[in-house]
């Protein structure tokens, strides 16, 4: 294993103050706990956009805190959840008096750790609420498993309600878009090698010279099946037809499409993803709206992407276009 | 058991933890994320430095604080889930400086409680819980028997490795390891053998004390 580290014990903390020393004009870290705050919160009078989740999904969560996303991020140890301590803390420090929007990947130990926080908050007589987002179409949501998990979709929900946040929506309004957007928002991924988690000092799984997993989580977790590897046209139809079916997207649909690197791999492969997808959605008539290429939900260096398709309506197009200043800033092209 | 016992358990904990660490990361990269030996040994190694540089009065103060280093540094679903299960420990043992079988009993089955609570797993879906319910059975039945703490914690930590054991040919029905469904069958699950460990470490620390109860 070969990373550009100091010592495990470190890493989150260390990169957490290379992005506060890179992003001073958006963000500032927490004194007492591991969190990233927005410069100037608590903003009085907005309701406080809070997430967090293990780290190794960069720029996810912290990428997203400044105006017009987060309020703040908490972020776990690599592949963890943060601790209902470091939660209860952020919110306090961001809370502008109209109450606190919890953000959750549906994940056992985010929701768990989330709601410890959300009952400590509650008990001292703040405003909270927590929306768990679960967009990933590779696990099936049953009784028999713990449901969908929350991958690259967090981003498009995060983006989209914290520009409603930005313009004072109530913190029932809030939940409520998170809940619409995560209605409308499906995501599929796929890995061609593992991430290998520091600690661990090795690759999580294995996958032959040529096979690839269809359905990975972003924590390495196998996914729907291993298969042979395939061209970039042929993975396209596997995942884009898992996607369209599942929502379903159909013949005149509008979407937003977001081809996500999974951390270690060369942009010049996510465009041709986007192109393959590009000629998927033509084919069935359904018209990319807005769109997004490049590494926003990762896990560490593992080579692979995901896909990821929210079905547009007026409302959430004009909270897309809205202003937003976060470190991982991105174009957003038209 | 007293406060010297149980902290003898916690300190036995963190180096079971030490000395398995891959093991159990290793079992968490077959069907979790690769990550529980590493959460459990960096919590239990606060919870270490934090409690032997207290002096306690009491079981219950002892176990809160173990609750509290747990829930502020394992993460994951491990931390909430070990840190209530000693909350609620810790919540029957206020006030008592020495507990025999029934008073451990007792808090355990309220542990158990507030973990299955939380976690909403049942026997049979490949968790911690597989692990821990054939453990509370065992000491009600050593309670029944008349047996003493040592002889109660023996017989729960030997149920406790078959829940864990069994848990191998179960298919995953909460948690990260759901996700595989059919393909989470054939592993040992990490979380229930990180509770085997701690009845374990229960074990050990009460040995010798048998006589005295």
């Amino acid at each position: 294993m070969k990373k550009l580290i100091n010592y495990h014990e470190g890493i989150v903390e260390e990169s957490l103050a290379g992005m506060a020393a890179a992003f001073p004009h958006l963000i500032r870290l927490h004194t007492e706990v591991k969190a990233v705050l927005r410069k100037d919160a608590p903003v009085r009078g907005k309701v406080a956009l809070l997430s967090g989740g293990g780290s190794g999904h960069e720029p996810l969560h912290g990428g997203y805190v400044g105006k017009g996303m987060l309020d703040a991020a908490c972020p776990g140890e690599i592949f963890t959840s943060p601790t209902p301590d470091q939660i209860y803390e952020a919110a306090k420090a961001v809370h502008g008096g109209k109450g606190i929007l919890f953000l959750v990947k549906n994940y056992t130990g985010d929701v768990m750790n989330f709601q410890m926080a959300t009952e400590m908050l509650k008990a001292e007589g703040l405003p909270v609420e927590q929306v768990v987002i679960n967009d990933d179409v590779a696990v099936k949501d049953s009784l028999y498993t713990a449901g969908r998990r929350g991958v690259a979709g967090t981003v498009l929900v995060e983006k989209i309600v914290g520009a409603r946040a930005e313009q004072g929506a109530s913190l029932e309004e809030l939940k409520d878009l998170a809940e619409r957007v995560n209605a409308q928002v499906r995501s599929l991924g796929m890995a061609l090698t593992s991430c290998t988690v520091p600690a661990a000092g090795k690759p999580t799984f294995e996958l032959g010279e040529q096979e690839m997993e269809i359905g990975i989580g972003i924590h390495g977790e196998p996914g729907r099946e291993r298969k042979a590897m395939q061209s970039a046209r042929e993975i396209m139809e596997i995942m884009g037809t898992a996607l369209v079916e599942d929502l379903p997207f159909v013949q005149g649909d509008s979407v937003l499409a977001l081809v996500n690197g999974m951390g270690g791999t060369p942009l010049l492969e996510l465009f041709i993803m986007f192109h393959e997808l590009k000629l998927f959605l033509d084919a069935r008539e359904i018209v990319i709206a807005r769109s997004l290429v490049g590494n926003y939900c990762t896990s560490l260096e593992m080579q692979g992407c995901s896909i990821t398709l929210l079905k547009m309506n007026q409302e959430f197009l004009d909270l897309w276009d809205a202003p937003v200043s976060v470190p991982a800033f991105f174009e957003r092209s038209r | 058991m007293d406060v010297q016992g149980f902290r003898k358990a916690i300190l036995h904990m963190a180096e079971t933890l030490q000395a398995q660490k891959e093991y159990l990361t290793e079992l968490d990269s077959s069907i979790g994320d690769a990550d529980h030996g590493i959460n459990m040994e960096r919590g239990f190694s606060k919870v270490v430095a934090k409690i032997s540089e207290t002096e306690y009065g009491d079981l219950g103060t002892l176990a809160k604080d173990v609750a509290m280093g747990l829930i502020q540094s394992v993460g994951g679903a491990s931390g909430p889930l070990y840190g209530t299960l000693f909350m609620r420990i810790s919540a029957k043992l206020q006030g008592k400086s020495e507990m025999d079988l029934a008073l451990f009993s007792e808090a355990f089955d309220a542990g158990l409680q507030g973990l299955r609570d939380l976690g909403k797993a049942e026997v049979g879906e490949k968790t911690m819980v597989d692990t821990l319910t054939p453990a509370a059975q065992a000491l009600h039945e050593a309670l029944t028997e008349g047996e003493n703490l040592s002889q109660g914690l023996e017989e729960a930590a030997e149920a406790a490795r078959k829940g864990m054991e069994g848990t191998i040919p179960l298919v995953a029905k909460k948690g990260r390891a759901s996700y595989l469904g059919e393909r989470s069958a054939g592993h040992q699950d990490p979380g229930a053998t990180s509770s085997y460990f701690l009845l374990q470490a229960f074990r050990e620390a009460a040995k010798g004390h048998g006589e005295k109860e």
